[in-house]
């Protein structure tokens, strides 16, 4: 039951780094000056790698001979547990940024905690990623104050995606009986803990952005459980184009 | 000193090897030259990124996506490091990104085709990237330092590059029929584009004599192009891929391969605009200025602001 437990866990983990670096990868070539073009694509790759090492993981775990590519090109949309917020689309440059800036701040005190876990090689992931995202969360973190004190334009654009993804942020705190198990054998951390961290990060953040906390707590769910948005089928449909046209080929 | 002494002077420095820096004397038309030259590479380094770019949500597997993702962001920062060449002879990036879009810069042509499949971005690595080897290399003891040295670093990332197009072909032409198919498939549409990337044959080229005494260019178009075909004929050998030239066959008095004329008429055209996607590429670089002008304003207005509180 553990491993079942932390297979879920783990695979909730790769599928969010994959998905979002799918999401990234289709700014190449649009970015907004071309530092940001090479930003983007590197925190992308940043993050393939990470769900690279984390679907090895997972495919040891779940022992049916399963690799990394099968995990992430050839499951069905809803055995996908990645959340709602990084299958969003790219909208402009400020919803990308704030789609970046909610998970760097949920991803990073989650890795940090995850180097203390018994599992050694959840640990070992985590502590090469925490370096990864901890650059990651200053990227997003400065553009987000840059954009927010920026000019009149660039701070409605900012609090609009704010105001926009911000229903899709409670569920990166989502915990259901795979997470209990993995919190009673203390292998991961609680997600009310790194909720704390989430709340302390954003607020400082969007406070400096002089940008504002929606009133609105309307709070959407489902990807953890494998309920998608209508986004998701086509950003499989592309994922999975070559895996799917050609099936069992070696590239 | 009268300009004729300088450009007397300037010459023995540039017969000398001496590299030419960006603060010392150099004629107009030097400048000039390097500024096209560097300006036209810088701006194919980034309309570059776009037929690659458009495949990375589609790579077949994460290694291959990985790969590319790292690939088209080296071409970037290739960008950048030009831009910046072409800075310290006077322009600025912003200009240079205007000239562009007026369409008064121009950029390699290659990247007016399309890629169409999973094995164009393989063959894109090993047909363009070393055709552009070819010319680099020989860049990395261009006279104007800031060029050259930009083009070392450039230089060793383009071969690697190269080398993951070839092996990621390697892989194709090793596997299912399809997969082979797929592979001649982009051979056969990017061989030829890939010869003219040279540019014109040396007797059209208006550029090259002056460029070599300045030693700006170290080998003529027709000299590269011969070279790199010369090269390419073995590796296509060992993919087991067939060169789309009946013609091409070794030349034993020569010591070189012999190839057909390269169609002058497509290569011109295309030059000029009417390639099968030159308004798509542009408009795409177009597009993303525009559209990431309201992020460049509030960066400018920030810094500003942040200055202002320092200051007060």
């Amino acid at each position: 039951m553990q491993e079942t437990a932390l297979f879920e866990y783990v695979l909730r983990l790769s599928d969010d780094s994959l998905i979002l670096a799918q999401r990234l990868g289709e700014w190449c070539g649009h970015g907004p000056i071309l530092e940001e073009d090479i930003a983007l694509t590197n925190i992308s790759l940043d993050l393939i790698g990470q769900a690279i090492s984390l679907y090895d993981f997972a495919a040891e775990l779940e022992g049916k001979g399963r690799n990394h590519d099968q995990l992430a090109y050839l499951r069905y949309e809803n055995e996908y547990k990645n959340v709602l917020l990084v299958e969003q689309p790219n909208g402009d440059f400020a919803m990308t940024l704030l789609r970046q800036f909610f998970f760097d701040a949920f991803r990073l005190p989650l890795y940090e905690a995850l180097m203390q876990s018994p599992v050694a090689q959840l640990a070992a992931i985590a502590a090469k990623s925490v370096k990864e995202t901890r650059y990651h969360l200053k990227h997003s973190s400065e553009w987000v104050i840059r954009m927010g004190d920026g000019t009149e334009e660039s701070h409605e654009r900012a609090q609009a995606a704010i105001d926009h993804l911000w229903r899709y942020t409670s569920e990166l705190f989502y915990e259901d009986t795979h997470d209990h198990t993995l919190q009673a054998a203390g292998q991961v951390p609680t997600m009310a803990a790194i909720q704390t961290k989430w709340n302390a990060t954003v607020t400082s953040i969007l406070q400096e952005a002089t940008l504002e906390i929606p009133k609105n707590n309307w709070k959407f769910d489902g990807g953890r459980e494998g309920r998608h948005s209508e986004h998701m089928g086509y950003l499989l449909s592309d994922l999975q184009y070559m895996q799917r046209a050609y099936p069992n080929m070696e590239w | 000193m009268t300009q004729a002494e300088q450009e007397i002077r300037f010459q023995e420095k540039i017969d000398r090897e001496i590299k030419i820096e960006p603060n010392d004397w150099m004629p107009d038309e030097y400048r000039q030259t390097l500024v096209r030259q560097i300006s036209q590479h810088a701006h194919s380094e980034i309309v570059g990124m776009l037929p690659e770019g458009n495949w990375i949500t589609r790579a077949p597997n994460l290694r291959r996506k990985a790969v590319l993702l790292a690939k088209v962001q080296d071409e970037a920062g290739h960008g950048l490091y030009l831009y910046s060449a072409v800075e310290t002879l006077g322009t600025s990036r912003e200009q240079t990104i205007d000239d562009l879009h007026t369409g008064k810069a121009k950029y390699s042509s290659i990247f007016n085709y399309p890629a169409l499949t999973w094995a164009d971005i393989g063959t894109i690595g090993w047909l363009v990237d070393g055709a552009a080897i070819m010319n680099q290399v020989a860049l990395c003891r261009t006279s104007y330092g800031p060029y050259a040295r930009a083009m070392v670093k450039i230089c060793k990332e383009e071969s690697f590059h190269q080398r993951q197009g070839y092996e990621s072909l390697i892989k194709l032409c090793n596997g299912t029929p399809q997969q082979k198919a797929m592979a001649q498939d982009a051979m056969n549409r990017f061989w030829w584009p890939a010869l003219m990337m040279f540019g014109p044959s040396d007797a059209e080229s208006t550029h090259s004599d002056q460029s070599i005494k300045w030693k700006i260019k170290r080998f003529t178009n027709d000299e590269l192009r011969q070279s790199f075909v010369d090269a390419t004929v073995a590796q296509a050998e060992i993919l087991g891929l067939t060169i789309p030239d009946p013609n091409l066959k070794w030349n034993e008095a020569r010591g070189h391969y012999d190839f057909s004329e390269i169609n002058w008429d497509e290569f011109w055209q295309v030059v000029k605009g009417n390639g099968p996607c030159n308004k798509e590429r542009l408009a795409a670089r177009v597009k993303a200025k525009e559209e990431g002008a309201w992020v460049r304003d509030a960066a400018t207005a920030f810094a500003k602001k942040r200055a202002m509180k320092k200051s007060a």
